[in-house]
């Protein structure tokens, strides 16, 4: 796994695959690898970097879009929408605490992670928000599919296919964003010393009520040293400061709110949304596992088994982190056997090579769905060179 | 007329009794319809224009009898045509002579409303509206509102991805389903996705929203439902020109607002509304935006101060204020029945394409000159906020040279929203209507990798065949 091949136009990179094809070798495809420790470890024989396509393609503020080219650092674009005030909607997860990466993520990265934070409830995930892509199938060829319009069902939606895919279907060389002003300003209403399960009733409460609200989270003992609970909205000054009195007021069941704003709370939120409190120890295992946020605390209750282990959760429950001993399978057995039935799913996001080649680190899929998921391999990328065995072995 | 229907399959025909004496044996009596006159009822949708008599219908009342329907269709090689109400526009149900139509009316359940996740599972033929009114007592509701929400039902919104009035804030139908149980071609049951916000593996929910019914039966759907806001008002911004109106559009995103919705109408489709709804739309302006805002009334009063201010900046003629509940609704029926208006005035096609918002002073005035090249009229209503263009190209059905006219300016507009940057339909499909056209859009080799996805679901084109893929060109591998 020496060569590196790093294109520089979209013919490149359409060459650079059809190259790849013709002397059947396996690819490993990255931007800039911030998250090649997360999936299957994959048997690839070299290495195609989307690293040197890089630039914004397009930008309208008035039109809530932005495109780039699949290398452009996430950094990048942020800094771009920053100056016109606006934001990519989904608030993408930052993997390097977790990883302990260096350099910085790319777009590309971004979508084919569907990485998401804590906006994810309000405004949806990444794949929400993506709306077009380029990119080479695994014969070389160039595809569109979506565009530069939020509103747009033209043919198959081939956008979603290739968000969260982890490179295995086609390696993009563009994606196209909407996007949302970024609100004036925000508030974060903290309750302190609530179990698991009625936190989860607090911010399940906050997220029916009619006062919007964007960020979620529940910190247990462990995380913090008393369990705390978060809900963050955000808009324009005077409605925050009525919709903040009416949220007190609503959750004052649950205790006295105390109220964090500016920096602080956005400090707060970036930790939430790059699950920063489960990255000490660096040698315990991290698990992601969604679910429907009711039946989250009794998932983790039926998590005994394991003897040692911490957690937090986002999404108003649907989201559990969870850091464990990174020896056997990391807790897969575990986890998953308090997943059944509920229909969540769990991710392993950090472990070792070796726990990783030998353990689910996505879930499992269901006979008909695995069918599924291998014809739509074979459809995109035929003699499996993207990322083989990434996310599921012989896909 | 010029959109085309492959030939009927000619085996399929002459075999007509023994299928529909195989299909009676596999759903309760009154869930086929074989007589002609009441098989007439399904031979089109809300896209008129074209009818073809299906073989038979077949009306199940679940998910085992839908499986047992796909199962014996696929041994035996009948094609099916999936239908929910029937309403597209696009023509995505209508059917073809040698096939069979699958309706999910009977279907339509509530079957599961759980508060605290936000989330209501239920059946596929349950309308749009009566997933809103299941919860409307406990203040929830469900976001995409297409215009023939009343009756058409979450399959074909699903089917088609729908949209609505409301998705500049809330997005449409795929942002707002979060699984589905589908009948696959050979009568297996998946599910995908499920009650979490995410699932594993490929998006394949997210494929199956906007797949016109090619990769399988919807039978159930779990959708997420969202607590209404404590107020909504709808404001009237009348200016001169669209130019104004497009400005303005442009300058209130800018600053930061997005309203819930932002409807624009020009001259004729304003004239026609007031006719129909009396909403007290202004007749002396050439172009209206709708603007509605949510929250308390203090939020409320808060955001559309900045909005008026903004329309004040760009010209504004008139602002006009809803008053009451009853001047609110009078508003939305204005525009909710624009289409259904129009058809009192003239016949007409509806187009629905997308283009770049920055593009809209241009591209209306292009419209204008399109449509007036034929000889012919339009009314234009659009979603302003994101660009969904709803231009209503009106003619005379019973003159066969302005029908054919109207369909060519139909295919010339969405042409030049391709041209702009945009796309051939925003929300309604692309059914047959826009089939031909497809090649406008994209390259043969984007195309080919659709069909080469589609493909992995229905190898033999028994799906919904003759829709959203030109004819000429077919593959699934």
């Amino acid at each position: 796994m020496t060569a590196v091949s790093e294109p520089t136009t979209e013919a490149e990179l359409a060459a650079a695959v059809s190259e790849a094809r013709a002397a059947g070798m396996p690819l490993a495809v990255e931007g800039r690898g911030t998250k090649s420790g997360i999936g299957r470890p994959a048997q690839a024989e070299a290495t195609l970097s989307t690293v040197k396509l890089s630039g914004i393609t397009l930008y309208e503020p008035s039109e809530l879009v932005i495109g780039a080219k699949a290398g452009t650092p996430l950094a990048e674009i942020e800094a771009a929408l920053a100056e016109k005030g606006q934001m990519l909607p989904f608030e993408p997860i930052d993997y390097r605490p977790i990883l302990a990466g260096s350099g910085g993520p790319t777009i590309g990265g971004v979508a084919a992670g569907n990485l998401s934070g804590p906006r994810r409830i309000a405004t949806g995930a990444c794949r929400d928000s993506l709306i077009g892509v380029r990119f080479v199938n695994g014969r070389g060829e160039i595809v569109k599919n979506g565009g530069r319009v939020m509103k747009n069902v033209t043919g198959l939606d081939l956008v979603k296919l290739m968000a969260g895919s982890w490179g295995t279907l086609g390696v993009m060389s563009e994606v196209i964003f909407k996007i949302l002003p970024v609100a004036e300003t925000n508030a974060t209403l903290l309750l302190h010393g609530l179990d698991d399960a009625r936190a989860v009733e607090a911010l399940a409460a906050g997220l029916g009520s009619p006062f919007e609200v964007t960020g979620a989270a529940h910190l247990p003992a462990g995380i913090d040293r008393v369990p705390t609970t978060l809900l963050r909205i955000e808009g324009f000054a005077p409605s925050i400061a009525y919709r903040k009195e009416r949220l007190r007021a609503l959750l004052k069941p649950f205790g006295a709110a105390d109220v964090l704003e500016g920096e602080a709370a956005a400090d707060l939120w970036r930790r939430v949304r790059d699950a920063a409190f489960l990255a000490e120890p660096r040698d315990k295992a991290v698990w992601r596992v969604s679910i429907a946020p009711s039946k989250a605390p009794s998932f983790v209750e039926r998590l005994q088994a394991l003897r040692d282990f911490r957690r937090f959760y986002d999404w108003g429950g649907g989201l559990v982190w969870i850091a464990t001993e990174a020896a056997g399978d990391a807790g897969s057995a575990a986890i998953r056997t308090a997943l059944a039935g509920t229909g969540g799913h769990a991710t392993l996001i950090r472990a070792p090579a070796e726990i990783r080649a030998a353990a689910d680190v996505f879930e499992p899929l269901p006979p008909a769905l695995r069918t599924v998921t291998e014809g739509i391999k074979t459809s995109l990328d035929p003699d499996r060179l993207f990322n083989p065995g990434r996310m599921y072995a012989g896909i | 007329m010029g959109i085309a229907f492959p030939t009927p399959d000619e085996g399929i025909l002459a075999r007509r009794e023994a299928i529909t004496a195989g299909l009676a044996r596999l759903v309760p009596p009154g869930g086929l319809v074989t007589a002609e006159d009441e098989r007439r009822a399904f031979e089109t949708d809300a896209f008129t224009a074209y009818r073809r008599m299906p073989l038979a219908v077949v009306l199940p009342s679940t998910t085992e009898e839908v499986a047992a329907i796909m199962r014996f269709c696929h041994e035996h090689g009948v094609k099916v045509v999936p239908r929910g109400a029937g309403t597209s526009l696009a023509g995505g149900a209508i059917p073809q002579e040698d096939a069979v139509v699958l309706g999910v009316s009977k279907m339509n359940r509530v079957l599961d409303v759980n508060f605290k996740d936000r989330t209501m599972r239920v059946e596929a033929g349950i309308t749009n509206l009566a997933i809103s009114n299941a919860v409307m007592a406990e203040g929830f509701f469900y976001a995409p509102d297409p215009s023939s929400q009343l009756a058409c039902t979450i399959a074909g919104n699903i089917g088609m991805n729908s949209g609505g009035a409301h998705c500049l804030k809330y997005g449409v139908t795929t942002n707002n389903v979060l699984g589905v149980k589908m009948v696959t071609v050979d009568g297996t049951v998946v599910e995908i996705g499920g009650d979490a916000l995410d699932a594993p593996g490929y998006d394949l929910l997210g494929l199956v929203v906007g797949s016109e019914g090619q990769l399988g039966i919807v039978t159930e759907a779990t959708v997420r439902i969202l607590r209404a806001a404590e107020g909504a008002r709808p404001v009237l911004f009348g200016f001169e020109t669209s130019e104004q109106a497009g400005a303005a559009v442009a300058a209130i995103i800018g600053a930061g607002i997005i309203p819930v919705a932002m409807e624009f109408m020009d001259k004729p489709a304003i004239e026609i509304c007031e006719a129909f709804a009396h909403a007290g739309y202004p007749l002396d302006v050439e172009a209206l935006l709708i603007i509605e805002v949510e929250g308390s009334d203090a939020e409320m009063d808060f955001t559309l101060g900045r909005i008026v201010e903004i329309a004040k900046k760009h010209g504004v003629k008139t602002v006009k204020e809803s008053k009451s509940a009853m001047e609110t609704a009078a508003i939305w029926k204005g525009r909710k029945s624009a289409f259904g208006a129009t058809g009192r005035v003239a016949d007409y096609i509806c187009m629905d394409g997308t283009i770049p918002t920055g593009r809209l002073p241009e591209v209306l005035r292009r419209i204008d000159e399109i449509v007036k090249g034929y000889g012919l009229r339009v009314a234009n209503v659009f979603h302003a906020g994101d660009g969904n263009l709803h231009p209503l190209v009106l003619y005379d059905v019973n003159d066969p040279d302005q029908a054919h006219k109207a369909e060519e300016a139909g295919n010339d507009i969405l042409r030049l929203c391709v041209e702009v940057g945009g796309c051939l339909t925003g929300e309604h499909g692309v059914g047959i209507e826009k089939r031909d056209l497809m090649n406008v859009q994209f390259d043969p080799q984007d195309l080919d990798q659709q069909m080469r996805v589609r493909g992995v679901f229905d190898r033999a084109w028994l799906l919904n065949p003759a829709k959203v893929f030109p004819l000429d060109r077919r593959i699934t591998a």
